[in-house]
C-alpha cells in the first residue's frame, strides 16, 4: 500500500521535498503523521519501539508495522490528553 | 623558551611541559584525579585534528583509572509527553511551537513494561521522564503509583525521574518514594541559557539541583551539545558542571527538531563531539559519562565505538523520549567487543 501522506511531514509524497524526512526524520522519529489522512498522531516511544494512534484510522506500532491498520490487541498503552489539532 | 615559561617549567615538580595541555591533564588529571578548569578545557577544546586520537585515549585511560571499565546502562522512558509550557528552543515536547509531537500520558500497565524491557538488556537504571515545568499533584501520584506497580512486577532495577523543577515538599516527596537519582539538566552555558530558554532561569534549574543533592539523592544533570554555543562556551559549561558535581553528566548532541527555533541547525561534526566528551572527561574524571540523545546521528555506530574509548562510561540504550536510538542488543554487543563489563544491579545496591 502506497501512503498517501508523508509520516514525518504530512504532505502528500508528490507535495513538496521530503529529502530531510528522509535523510534526518527518519532516522530519529516514529511516525508523525497518519499516511491515511495526515492527521498528527499520537505517539507514545518506549525503550524498545513505538506505538501511533490516528483518532480515525486506529493504532500502529512499531511491533505491528507488518499490520499497520490494525488496532492494538493488547489495548492503547496511553491516553491523548489536550490534543492541541 | 622564553624565561618565564622555563620558570613556570621548573616549578613544576614534575617537570611536566606544562606548555602542552595534554602533558598537564595527564599528569593533573590522570595522575592525581584532580579535573581541568575552564581555561585548560578550552585549550583541549582547541586542539588540532590530528591530536584528537591522543586526546580520546587519554580521556579513557582517566576514565578507566578513576571509574573502571564498568559501563552503567540505562532506559528511560516518557510518562507524559509533550504539552509543556516552558520555552527550550531546543525541544519538540515545548507546547509553544508548532512541533507535531502531540501530548500523551503513559498509563501504568505501559509504565510497567517499559522499565521491564529496559531489565531485561541488563540495564541497572530505569528513568521517568516528563515534560512538565514542574511536577503538580497528579503527575507525582502517577510517579507513585508507577513506581509500587514496577516493584510489585518483581523488577528492583533502580529507579530516577527527571520532572523538571521542584520545591522542596516534592523532592521529600521523591526521596520517600525510593527514587534514588535525580535528572535535571543545566543544558548550556550560564552565560547560552537565556538565548535557549526565556520561560524559566539557569538559576532557577541550579536550585532544585542543589535542593536534590541536600535531600541526598543523586544528581544527574547534564546537557545538550550543538545548540549555537561557542567553543568557550562549551568549556564554560563544563567548568559549571565540574562545580556542581553531579553523580552523572548526560552528554547530548542536538537533533534539530521539527517545528523547533532549532529544526534547521547543523547537527554537530562527530569528531567535534568526540573531542568535546573527551574534554568533558578531563573536567570530571569521577563522574558517569553518558552518552545520551543525538549520538547515532552524530557519530554513527563508529562514533559510538570511538566514544566509549574516548572518556564515556554510560549509556542510554534503546529509543530516548520522542526520538528512536538504535536497538539496544547492538549497543550491549558493542560493549561485549569492547570487553566493557555492565554495571550490575546488585552492584549499585
Ligand atoms: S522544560 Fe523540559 S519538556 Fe519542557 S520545553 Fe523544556 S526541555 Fe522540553
Ligand atoms: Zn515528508
Ligand atoms: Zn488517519
Amino acid at each position: 500500500m502506497t501512503a498517501a501522506f508523508c509520516v514525518h511531514c504530512g504532505k502528500p509524497p508528490a507535495e513538496g521535498d521530503h529529502g530531510r524526512c528522509a535523510r534526518l526524520r527518519a532516522a530519529v522519529d516514529p511516525p508523525r503523521y497518519c499516511p491515511e489522512c495526515a492527521r498528527r498522531m499520537v505517539v507514545q516511544v518506549t525503550p524498545t519501539g513505538w506505538s501511533a494512534r490516528c483518532s480515525r484510522h486506529g493504532e500502529r506500532s512499531s511491533r505491528a508495522e507488518a499490520f499497520p491498520r490494525a488496532s492494538a490487541p493488547e489495548g492503547s498503552s496511553f491516553n491523548a490528553v489536550s490534543p492541541t489539532d | 623558551m622564553t624565561a618565564a615559561a622555563e620558570r613556570s617549567r621548573a616549578d613544576h615538580s614534575a617537570a611536566v611541559d606544562t606548555h602542552d595541555v595534554l602533558a598537564f591533564a595527564r599528569e593533573q588529571v590522570l595522575e592525581r584525579g584532580v579535573g581541568l578548569d575552564e581555561a585548560r578545557v578550552l585549550e583541549i577544546l582547541r586542539l588540532p585534528d590530528d591530536r584528537v586520537p591522543e586526546l580520546l585515549a587519554l580521556a579513557h585511560e582517566v576514565r578507566m583509572r578513576w571509574c573502571g571499565p564498568e559501563v552503567e546502562v540505562e532506559g528511560i522512558v516518557s510518562l507524559k509527553t509533550g504539552g509543556c509550557p516552558e520555552d527550550c528552543h531546543f525541544c519538540s515536547q515545548s507546547g509553544q511551537f508548532p512541533s507535531p509531537v502531540r501530548s500523551a500520558w503513559l498509563d501504568i500497565p505501559g509504565l510497567v513494561r517499559a522499565a521491564r524491557e529496559t531489565a531485561e538488556t541488563g540495564a541497572s537504571e530505569f528513568c521517568i521522564v516528563a515534560a512538565v515545568r514542574g511536577p503538580d499533584k497528579r503527575l507525582l501520584s502517577q510517579v507513585r503509583d508507577g513506581i509500587k506497580a514496577i516493584r510489585e512486577d518483581g523488577n528492583d532495577i533502580q529507579i530516577a525521574c527527571s520532572l523538571g523543577m521542584l520545591t522542596q515538599e516534592q523532592v521529600d516527596e521523591l526521596v520517600a518514594m525510593g527514587v534514588h537519582r535525580y535528572n535535571h539538566n543545566l543544558e548550556t552555558a550560564r552565560s547560552h541559557f537565556p538565548s535557549v530558554v526565556t520561560t524559566h532561569t539557569w538559576e532557577e534549574r541550579w536550585e532544585t539541583l542543589r535542593m536534590v543533592h541536600a535531600a541526598g539523592m543523586e544528581v544527574c544533570c547534564g546537557g545538550i551539545i550543538g545548540m549555537g554555543e561557542s567553543v568557550e562556551q562549551r568549556a564554560e559549561f563544563a567548568a559549571q558542571l565540574a562545580e556542581l558535581d553531579p553523580h552523572e553528566v548526560p552528554m547530548n548532541f542536538l537533533i534539530p527538531q521539527a517545528g523547533t527555533p532549532y529544526e534547521n541547525y547543523e547537527i554537530v561534526e562527530g569528531r567535534d563531539a568526540l573531542r568535546t566528551v573527551a574534554a568533558f572527561r578531563l573536567a570530571l574524571p569521577r563522574t558517569l559519562l553518558r552518552f545520551a540523545g543525538g549520538r547515532e546521528l552524530t557519530l554513527g555506530d563508529l562514533g559510538a565505538e570511538q566514544g566509549m574509548l574516548g572518556g564515556i562510561n554510560a549509556i542510554i540504550v534503546g529509543n530516548y523520549l520522542t526520538n528512536l536510538g538504535r536497538p539496544a542488543q547492538q549497543d550491549l554487543d558493542m560493549l561485549t567487543e569492547l570487553n566493557m563489563p555492565i554495571k550490575a544491579l546488585s552492584d549499585t545496591l
